[in-house]
């Protein structure tokens, strides 16, 4: 299933998109000493959604997307530790509101441009972002981190535990909510619209769409999901550092999409599952050479599978579908 | 009456290099007008000003009667303005169907909806639909449109072109690049366009041109050379010469 959208697409949820989710609850319960490597790896599923959405879905390639994440962690660390706003939602939704404007504005200014100038001022957006998380240290606590973010429990009920059965959870709904609302724009007028932008803008224009004005809308609502993904990531930490904005977090989330697939929704849920289980046991086994390996294996996807893991899922079933 | 479409002292120049020199056009509701002239006469040139992919150097754009010089592409269209590509562009991966619901949901104000998925706007579908069945296209609806043969893919163009219902509709070589033995189906398709649309076309192929147009107009290096009816056009000396080749006439 590609997930492609548009006027011809089936939009009921099949069987087999229940799946991951089964599988997160099962993960719940058989494997309870990796509830913190496996909010993580929702918090960046999320992030993926967000990342698919303009990358796979629109086509607007960029490798600032750390920029909205980044400034989501850090609206929520500020107000947990320095602000003493430590309800859990007004956090998510402070960093949502600050993801969005920030997405915005950037988005106003760089969608003009295309291609290789639209990639480097998405990268230099999120530089400025370092450099000013950086040099704020009274703010931000600098190169050493915002340390102590308080967070409430959740519903007044759930504290954040040492085990992190509350963070997995509340990423999983969080997550969940995220990937109900995203599915249900890829399947609207507008999801397919996007696809439009995609194939050919030139033909978009023709057809009386305000594409500059569309691109602004929709980079807004994916900078908005990677906010709260970002805010998600300093809650279940209690800290944020600088290593979630610049170049690299956006750079190893693009590896992970492209890993799981771009464009087809569940790309999002298979590549950071791959990325941060390897990168959690082969870093274990092999510190100094795991990155060879995804290095290695990202080259084999790019050259042989353009679809990712997914995409070669699709056409593994399609081809035991036509031999019966 | 009021003209359709109008163009008055057009000018377009690329530095020292000039394109559209004065252009004084004008096209009536339902007109069949062909704009005809040798390869960089300025054309398509002439034709993205009017849509507002590239912008003037001096002149105006009436639409309508109303003053459309500054106003971008997305707004002409929604006052009546379509058009089809020389170079066939289309949603290349996506169905047939998509293609034009595309265009149709921008002109009935549905592509910025985010709830309700898009197949369940069936005013979009079966419009779209319908839309391709009166060009012969309904078997393809759920096609890859990339995948039809070329022929197939011009008539696609024409299709979402008509999706948006246009008052004025702007058409870049629609036969151009089809094997001889489909574009008669494209010139029956052209032969049934609405009659209250006011048609402009550019087309090399003379037989297409003398066929469809009631008027014609020669663009030689970017200024009007003659404005007339086929047989005044075909009739006149300087057309011969300038676009027909002075070899005829030595």
């Amino acid at each position: 299933m590609t997930h492609s959208g548009g006027y011809t697409a089936d939009p009921r949820i099949r069987w087999q998109e229940w799946l991951p989710w089964v599988a997160a609850l099962a993960c719940f319960f058989l494997l309870p000493e990796y509830l913190s490597l496996g909010a993580r790896i929702l918090i960046y599923i999320l992030f993926a959604l967000s990342l698919d959405l303009i990358l796979g879905y629109t086509g607007i390639i960029t490798l600032g997307h750390s920029a909205f994440f980044g400034l989501g962690a850090y609206v929520a660390g500020i107000l947990g530790a320095k602000a003493g706003i430590t309800d859990p939602f007004l956090q998510l939704a402070a960093a949502a509101l600050a993801a969005a404007a920030l997405g915005a504005v950037t988005g106003a200014v760089i969608l003009r441009t295309r291609g290789l100038t639209l990639l480097m001022l998405t990268l230099a957006i999120t530089s400025i972002l370092l450099e000013i998380a950086n040099k704020a240290s009274w703010l931000t606590g600098g190169a050493d981190g915002l340390s102590g973010v308080r967070v409430d429990p959740i519903l007044g009920q759930f504290r954040f535990d040492l085990f992190g059965k509350t963070a997995f959870l509340y990423c999983l709904a969080t997550l969940f909510v995220g990937w109900w609302l995203l599915r249900r724009l890829i399947y609207s007028p507008f999801g397919a619209m996007l696809t439009g932008l995609r194939e050919n803008t030139v033909r978009m224009h023709a057809v009386g769409a305000p594409v500059y004005r569309r691109l602004v809308l929709v980079y807004t609502l994916s900078a908005t999901m990677a906010g709260v993904a970002g805010a998600l990531l300093t809650q279940t930490n209690q800290f944020v550092g600088l290593n979630v904005l610049g170049f690299e977090p956006s750079g190893e989330l693009l590896v992970m999409l492209i890993l799981g697939g771009v464009g087809r929704l569940y790309g999002a849920f298979v590549g950071p599952v791959a990325y941060l289980v390897a990168q959690d046991f082969l870093a274990k086994q092999f510190p100094e050479y795991w990155y060879f390996g995804i290095g290695a294996l990202l080259v084999v996807v790019i050259m042989f599978a353009r679809g990712g893991i997914v995409g070669i899922a699709d056409s593994v079933l399609a081809r035991l579908r036509r031999t019966p | 009456m009021r003209a359709a479409l109008e163009t008055r002292g057009l000018c377009k120049s690329f530095g020292a290099l000039t394109v559209a020199q004065n252009i004084d056009f004008r096209l009536d509701a339902g007109a069949r007008h062909a704009l005809i002239g040798p390869n960089g006469a300025g054309k398509t040139t002439f034709v993205n000003m009017l849509m507002g992919a590239l912008a003037p150097s001096a002149g105006r754009i009436l639409l309508g009667g109303e003053d459309v010089t500054r106003a971008p592409q997305a707004e002409r269209v929604k006052r009546g303005l379509g058009r089809t590509f020389q170079i066939t562009t289309l949603f290349r991966n996506l169905p047939v169907l998509d293609n034009v619901a595309l265009g149709v949901a921008e002109r009935r104000g549905v592509a910025r909806r985010m709830w309700r998925p898009a197949a369940e706007h069936r005013e979009v579908r079966d419009e779209s639909l319908e839309l391709l069945a009166t060009l012969g296209l309904a078997e393809d609806a759920a096609a890859r449109v990339g995948g039809l043969p070329y022929g197939k893919q011009r008539l696609v163009e024409i299709a979402i072109a008509l999706g948006l219902r246009p008052k004025v509709l702007l058409l870049d070589e629609p036969a151009a690049g089809v094997p001889s033995h489909d574009s008669g189906r494209i010139l029956q398709v052209l032969d049934e366009l609405p009659g209250d649309i006011a048609i402009l076309i550019i087309e090399h192929d003379m037989d297409v041109v003398f066929r469809f147009a009631r008027r014609i107009t020669v663009l030689v290096q970017g200024e009007i050379l003659i404005e007339g009816t086929p047989e005044e056009i075909a009739a006149d000396r300087r057309v011969h010469q300038v676009y027909l080749g002075e070899g005829q006439h030595a």
